[in-house]
């Protein structure tokens, strides 16, 4: 499908979504609480059918932290944008989709690590690369800071 | 930690934790596999990453574009020229410039010259993983060809960063043409010694055949992409999919197996050679004269918004994702690296078998360990 049909489509399915088309894929953007199952939707749908997540990115926003999810489908080659925001930068919490796609485990958990985005239902909420009992504060933070940080 | 199991003859049996790394030479690099046994057999695996962790990402947010480059190099390092074009064709992509055609022709080269130098690499250290140590040195005697034929035209062998936004550094060496052909030439008489010397060995097929299964559905379920992805079958090759350079112009066949254990996944790389000479053939005596490089402005400033570009680099699909604000460095750079997506599906793979099996699954991933931890 091309973006257009791509969006009539999802919109037939659920009109409260909000789409608008990027320069290069159409993008979702959804709430927390609707994150899941628009999720799943977006997978099981035949007509849609977004089974490979080929990358997850946590991005720290000047009043939110945000995930995007890059889908694409393997059977009808077209891709799409999902994306959520948290409702705040110091409790950020968000849905896992680790049951949806399973490479969303290392990468939640790394998304974790380095962003501070606690995902709820996940089967392993730890840190990834950095140490679980005493590293203070998540790196790609915006205001994270340390003595070792070089700034220019 | 400590759980009991009661075995068939109703004595009770421990669960035993191993751990493999991060000082293993079989995990080729510094990575730690927590593994929980059962007898022999693999119960669990629970990777450990992080011990080469550099914030790659962090310190990007403080470099320039040109300078992003010459970090992409340091993830999987090889795979530098691959990576070094994905943080260039984003560039290219944003600010909308048409790169001249040479720049496309030469970069396509270098990319299958990066991926048969990688699969050389993959292939004689698989072999001495299955205790063929013969197999190391066939590898490494046709991988030094390639690098030489690197060394010359970008003074680098290994992280070249010889892309920059816009093009090359430099034209190619005026050898570079006539040793690549050359070098063609040669390794087409010395790959069907690779089959001859490992693929129909019968260690080697005992080692590797039904031995760590991915299914299609996990395949794609799990983001394994590359060569491992396609010895499941899952159709992932980004230079088919969605070309970029001069990939739309070669004709070249996506090698899928279909039974997703570590024989068809080695099987797919061998084949990926085949597929790279073929590919390096058609361009070679069709490089167009021009400029190998368009001018760029000094400092690079990406227009407000989101950005996305995939290539196929040696282990898989390799992603970088930028948010820009306008500034010359980027608010936010991601690289999705193939090495982290293929790990994680580690022990989907390798639960039920041996743990001696365990080697042989992780050989047949080839897994570069600075691309996990960036």
């Amino acid at each position: 499908m091309n973006n257009e049909q791509l969006k009539e489509k999802i919109l037939s399915l659920d009109p409260s979504l909000n789409i608008s088309e990027g320069p290069q894929y159409l993008t979702l953007s959804v709430t927390p609480e609707k994150l899941h199952n628009t999720a799943l939707l977006l997978k099981n749908t035949s007509e849609l059918s977004f089974d490979y997540l080929f990358c997850l990115t946590g991005n720290d926003l000047a009043d939110a932290c945000e995930v995007v999810y890059h889908l694409e489908s393997t059977k009808h080659a077209h891709a799409i944008v999902l994306k959520a925001k948290t409702a705040n930068r110091e409790n950020a919490l968000l849905p896992t989709v680790t049951d949806i796609w399973a490479t969303a485990d290392f990468h939640e958990r790394e998304v974790y690590d380095l962003v501070g985005i606690t995902f709820t239902n996940h089967p392993d909420m730890r840190r990834i690369f950095l140490d679980e009992e005493d590293w203070v504060g998540y790196p790609l933070r915006k205001d994270y800071t340390d003595n070792n940080i070089v700034t220019r | 930690m400590e759980e009991f199991i009661t075995n068939s003859k109703g004595k009770q049996e421990e669960e035993y934790i191993v751990n493999m790394g991060p000082q293993h030479p079989s995990t080729h690099g510094v990575l730690r596999l927590k593994i929980s046994l059962k007898g022999e057999t693999v119960e669990r695996i629970e990777p450990h990453c992080g011990y080469i962790h550099r914030g790659i990402e962090k310190m990007c947010e403080r470099l320039t574009y040109q300078q992003i480059i010459h970090l992409t190099d340091r993830m999987d390092y090889l795979s530098a020229h691959i990576n070094n074009e994905a943080v260039c064709l984003l560039v290219e992509d944003a600010l909308q410039i048409e790169v001249p055609e040479r720049v496309k022709y030469i970069r396509t080269i270098l990319d299958e010259l990066t991926r048969l130098a990688s699969h050389q690499l993959w292939w004689c250290a698989f072999g001495m993983d299955l205790g063929a140590l013969t197999t190391y040195f066939y590898g490494l005697r046709d991988r030094e060809h390639i690098l030489d034929i690197f060394e010359e035209t970008t003074g680098a062998r290994l992280l070249q960063s010889f892309n920059v936004p816009g093009g090359f550094m430099n034209d190619i060496h005026p050898n570079f043409i006539k040793r690549v052909k050359d070098f063609i030439v040669y390794f087409r008489k010395k790959l069907p010694e690779y089959d001859e010397l490992l693929t129909g060995n019968v260690i080697m097929k005992e080692r590797t055949n039904d031995i760590g299964i991915l299914s299609l559905e996990d395949a794609i379920s799990y983001g394994v992409t590359g060569p491992s992805g396609r010895g499941s079958g899952f159709a992932c090759d980004v230079r088919k999919h969605h070309p970029y350079s001069a990939y739309d112009k070669v004709e070249f066949r996506e090698v899928l197996y279909t039974k997703g254990d570590s024989f068809h996944r080695y099987k797919a790389r061998v084949e990926e050679m085949w597929e790279s000479m073929k590919i390096i053939e058609q361009l070679i005596d069709n490089i167009p004269e021009g400029d190998y490089a368009v001018k760029m402005k000094p400092i690079i400033k990406l227009p407000e918004g989101e950005y996305y570009q995939r290539v196929e680099a040696a282990r898989g699909e390799f992603g970088v994702y930028v948010l820009s604000t306008g500034e010359k460095y980027p608010y936010r750079i991601k690289f999705r690296s193939p090495n982290f997506s293929n790990l994680s599906a580690i022990n989907k793979i390798a639960a039920g078998f041996k743990i001696a099996d365990l080697v042989a699954i992780g050989g047949s991933l080839d897994l570069v360990i600075p691309d996990i931890d960036r």
